[in-house]
């Protein structure tokens, strides 16, 4: 009698909306601020060992790995420095603004057929419109900072954006059109018989570049090139503040890693002859698109500015065209 | 590879971007060259100046070093003795040491008084480990220059082929 009630009382639990919402976000909230650290733990070392150094190695027992643990903790420890000429509101809802979309990715993402926050129908779609939201976050902390290199930052930022935005765009479109759904869940589906990198290579490398680019990381960071402009928007950020656009930074590697795994590796799909758990595989796709963006990092050096917007509108745009083209005659043929 | 007109070498679009990835993969995989001081003490070649050593017993207090010295590090303070030989004669007058301190806070490590000292006096020992909280203490007497002494290397062997040196070739 108790046990039925018990178990009746937890099952309604978890159907009441309310519930589910808090956990959901919980859940979502746990992945970002987790994942994000281990994927800065990872730029850390491979950077380091890239350039024949160790990286941390004393923060925590074995290899630093409480490095970022403890800048984290740092962090909060700093004075919360707002310039006398600054807009205060404007720049303190600037981080949030720059982190909130890359949580909203997150909420989409499935790391199984069944082990999502949310399947949105319109779940490409969703992101697209979200990680197009963070440079407002960006723009916001420029201008309100009121010094010239946030200024600037914000700026060349907001070029790169629109630039970039578009081969994004159309990398998904074509991964769409093949799979015939926007939902994430349903293009990870769809990828059943062939990884879609397979027939879209180019639209892969097309996405990959432009979400580079996004994340304003190296070879593509003149937003905050540190040589020219000190750190773009970011200059006049200190403590929480600052470590907010940091994780930011990481949470959007995280988050756009995700969606390229979903959009052309078969997301939580194992590789033929392999079966293993969604949840593993689908970390280690992000593991493995986290480490390529590090590696580029490392390899590269910066793009200048009229260089950067060249290559979008010169290159990668006509040549996402071309074969989204190409994917469409294919498509119709086909059926 | 033929050079192009503009002196860049010819070669396929985005090989140098490969090989540019191809780079740091084998930096990374190779082991760091990183000699993670506090836990793992380096391995310094003899040459090192890392601290000056004085060896007491060959100073003649020729005040040398001292007035050698760019920025006035060394300080010596000395008196006059006279000996009477146990054999007899005229007695012989002899300095005797009385202070000789190096100011490491001073010192720029430029090894000028090792150089000029005639009497092999002052050797370069390779230890490093000596900061202190006062600058007071960067002093150091010449107890503690004697104990440097014993930290000091052999040099390092001659090359293959090389001059015997000047004392050995008598």
């Amino acid at each position: 009698m108790i046990a039925a009630t018990g178990v009746s009382v937890v099952e309604e639990l978890f159907s009441n909306f309310w519930v589910v919402l808090v956990l959901k976000t919980a859940a979502v909230l746990g992945f970002f601020l987790v994942v994000p650290l281990g994927v800065g733990y990872l730029e850390h070392k491979v950077l380091a060992h890239m350039q024949a150094r160790l990286g941390p190695m004393e923060a925590g027992a074995f290899h630093g790995w409480a490095q970022l643990v403890a800048d984290g903790v740092k962090f909060i420890q700093k004075e919360d420095v707002i310039p006398a000429a600054a807009d205060r509101t404007v720049f303190s809802l600037a981080p949030a603004v720059a982190m909130i979309p890359y949580i909203a990715i997150l909420v989409v993402l499935p790391l199984s057929g069944s082990a999502f926050a949310e399947d949105l129908d319109v779940g490409i779609f969703f992101v697209m419109a979200m990680s197009s939201v963070s440079v407002i976050g960006v723009m916001m902390a420029g201008w309100s900072s009121a010094n010239k290199f946030s200024l600037i930052g914000a700026l060349r930022a907001a070029a790169q954006l629109i630039a970039y935005e578009l081969p994004l765009v159309l990398g998904a479109a074509g991964v769409v059109m093949l799979a015939g759904t926007l939902s994430m869940v349903g293009i990870v589906e769809a990828q059943r018989d062939m990884w879609f990198v397979i027939p879209l290579a180019p639209l892969f490398l097309i996405f990959m570049i432009a979400s580079l680019a996004e994340l304003t990381r190296p070879p593509f960071d003149m937003p905050v090139a540190d040589s020219e402009i000190i750190f773009g928007a970011y200059t006049e950020y200190t403590g929480l503040k600052f470590a907010f656009f940091l994780l930011a930074e990481y949470g959007g590697i995280v988050a756009l890693s995700g969606v390229a795994s979903v959009l052309f590796l078969g997301g939580y799909l194992s590789p033929p002859g392999l079966a293993l758990p969604g949840p593993l595989m689908m970390m280690g796709k992000i593991g493995v698109l986290s480490f390529v963006v590090i590696w580029l990092r490392a390899t590269y050096p910066r793009l200048r500015e009229d260089q950067l917007q060249r290559f979008a509108w010169v290159t990668l745009v006509p040549a996402s065209l071309v074969w989204i083209l190409g994917t469409g005659f294919v498509k119709v043929w086909w059926q | 590879m033929a050079a192009e007109p503009n002196g860049q070498l010819e070669q396929g679009i985005g090989q140098g971007l490969l090989k540019g990835l191809a780079v740091t993969l084998k930096t990374m995989l190779r082991p760091a060259v990183t000699v993670q001081y506090p836990h793992v003490k380096p391995d310094l070649p003899p040459r090192t100046r890392g601290v000056i050593a004085l060896k007491e017993a060959n100073c003649t207090v020729c005040y040398k070093c001292s007035r050698e010295c760019p920025d006035w590090c060394i300080y010596i303070d000395a008196h006059k003795e006279t000996h009477d030989p146990a054999g007899g004669g005229r007695a012989r007058s002899v300095k005797v040491l009385d202070r000789f301190a190096i100011d490491y806070a001073l010192c720029m490590y430029c090894g000028i008084c090792v150089e000029v000292c005639p009497f092999d006096a002052l050797f370069w020992s390779p230890e490093f480990e000596y900061a202190e909280f006062d600058i007071d203490e960067m002093t150091h007497e010449k107890e503690r220059l004697e104990d440097w002494t014993y930290t000091v290397l052999p040099p390092p062997a001659l090359e293959e082929g090389a001059e015997p040196p000047a004392e050995a070739a008598g």
